[in-house]
């Protein structure tokens, strides 16, 4: 009885968003009497940090402060219309929506700033710490927020924007078959190391090192803690996770969630991460998303991993140390496929 | 049902309030004290979103009677910014310790009860303080590496 070590690799492209009718996500912004900025979305943060990067958007492209806008997620019955956070679609998506509010947003306030300056529109910047000012005339300038008082109080003009991106429903050709389902891929590629113990039919994850291709990775921290997060639910998917973990025998199985296995803090492994950024042309600044392919590349890896350590092919998940025996056993014994060297 | 006054030191202050037999200190906290940091999970002991400190020790709120704490301190993640945030709040950000945050208060109590017994704790030692609270977002990876940096950062001071 002994311990093999196996390597596996999986590489994967992932499409941003869907396609099913046309994929929408709509957003509105407008200056509050503060002179700050909402941007009212229907698109929820469920931890991952839609919030985070709409509201640097928002910022950049209105040339304020992140600390002055304020994104709002929180009713979808009254917000603009969203598709949802799903598909890996929001950053692409929603950022492309409120690149467009924004702009529509930031057009009055400088129109607003420019009657305030007696300039014209054209001739004004901002400098992205709250002043609005004139093209290489700095001291000719005006707060944001005195802009947009002045705006909503003697103007009578609303500083707001609305935003929409639409990829549009791509029908399929009857006669060639073809169609355009997905305008924007990320990639990946991950090799993972396990060890597979021949008398358990345990597997460990030892270690991951994974490639990521994002698009430009808007808030790289929270793109890296997706990617760990996520990965951490890919080793769950292939090794932990089922309803029906005591088979043949259903009487000892699950009752509740409680029940339901998924790695412990004590069952990690390294990973290693690199991003790539290769800005997408139709992504906001560049952006794609990280989203469901963070868990993705492990599942095939771990499973080629596997398959590597004692030439069991298992393919329905999770790999169980139950189905890991019977392949050995079908197989007479462990079959490794190839030698690593031994301890580093 | 009777209902019984309970008085108790949390996070620092003195409290009283009537909790009614049988309710537990997590109801206790949440709806008679309002103080709402300790999060119900389960409501099993299972996942350790609810764990509070009581004299030192971590408590599982929803399995504690609230007329346990009678006499006793009590400490919840609310207690734990005093005036300025903890050193474990700040490595919690610093390192993106959170994303849907469910699992962070019961999570900074593990932490704290750990760092107060153990100065220099082990990564090994981090992994079974947390043990006993789930968390379905980060992977853990970000959290283990907070209290270790936490426990770095006053080695140095």
């Amino acid at each position: 009885m002994a311990m093999h070590r196996g390597r596996g690799f999986a590489s994967i492209n992932y499409p941003i968003g869907m396609n099913l009718g046309g994929d929408p996500s709509q957003a509105l912004v407008h200056s509050n009497p503060d002179g700050k900025f909402t941007v009212a979305l229907s698109s929820i943060d469920l931890g991952q940090g839609m919030k985070s990067v709409t509201r640097q958007i928002a910022a950049e492209t209105l040339g304020i402060p992140v600390a002055d806008v304020y994104v709002d997620t929180a009713d979808s019955d009254t917000g603009p219309h969203c598709m949802g956070s799903f598909a890996s679609r929001g950053t692409h998506r929603v950022g492309n929506a409120v690149i467009q509010a924004a702009q529509e947003a930031r057009a009055v306030m400088l129109e607003a700033a420019a009657e305030e300056l007696e300039v014209d529109a054209s001739d004004l910047v901002t400098d992205g710490r709250g002043n609005i000012h004139v093209k290489g005339a700095p001291s000719r300038s005006i707060t944001t927020m005195a802009a947009c008082q002045a705006a909503q109080f003697k103007q009578g003009r609303t500083v707001s924007g609305r935003g929409i991106f639409l990829i549009p429903l791509s029908e399929v050709d009857p006669d060639t078959g073809e169609m355009t389902p997905v305008s924007c891929f990320a990639h990946a590629a991950m090799l993972v190391e396990v060890e597979v113990d021949d008398e358990t039919g345990e597997v460990s994850v030892l270690d991951m090192q994974s490639a990521y291709e994002l698009g430009r990775a808007l808030n790289p921290k929270l793109v890296e803690q997706q990617l760990i997060g996520g990965a951490w639910m890919g080793m769950s998917h292939v090794l932990w996770e089922t309803t029906e973990p005591y088979y043949p025998d259903r009487s000892h199985g699950p009752v509740d969630f409680n029940h339901y296995l998924m790695p412990g803090p004590g069952d990690l492994a390294p990973h290693h991460i690199s991003v790539l950024e290769r800005p997408a042309p139709d992504g906001p600044f560049g952006g794609k998303g990280p989203g469901e392919m963070c868990a993705n590349p492990v599942l095939p890896a771990v499973a080629n991993a596997v398959y590597d350590a004692v030439g069991v092919r298992i393919d329905d998940l999770p790999i169980t140390p139950e189905k890991v025996l019977r392949g050995i056993r079908a197989n007479g014994g462990a079959r490794p496929k190839m030698r690593l060297p031994r301890a580093r | 049902m009777a209902k019984k006054p309970v008085t108790f030191t949390l996070n620092g202050s003195d409290r009283a309030a009537f909790a009614e037999e049988g309710l537990n200190l997590l109801e206790f906290l949440r709806r008679g004290i309002g103080d709402l940091s300790p999060k119900y999970g389960c409501g099993q002991g299972a996942c350790g979103a609810c764990t509070v400190i009581i004299d030192g020790e971590t408590h599982l709120a929803c399995l504690t009677m609230a007329d346990a704490v009678h006499g006793r301190k009590v400490e919840t993640a609310s207690g734990l910014a005093n005036g300025k945030v903890h050193p474990l709040q700040e490595a919690f950000m610093e390192y993106f310790a959170a994303q849907c945050g469910y699992c962070t208060p019961g999570m900074l109590m593990s932490a704290k009860v750990l760092l107060d017994r153990n100065p220099s704790p082990t990564r090994a030692d981090v992994i079974e303080a947390i043990s006993g609270n789930l968390c379905r977002c980060t992977g853990y990876e970000p959290i283990i590496d907070a209290i270790l940096a936490t426990a770095n950062m006053r080695a140095r001071a």
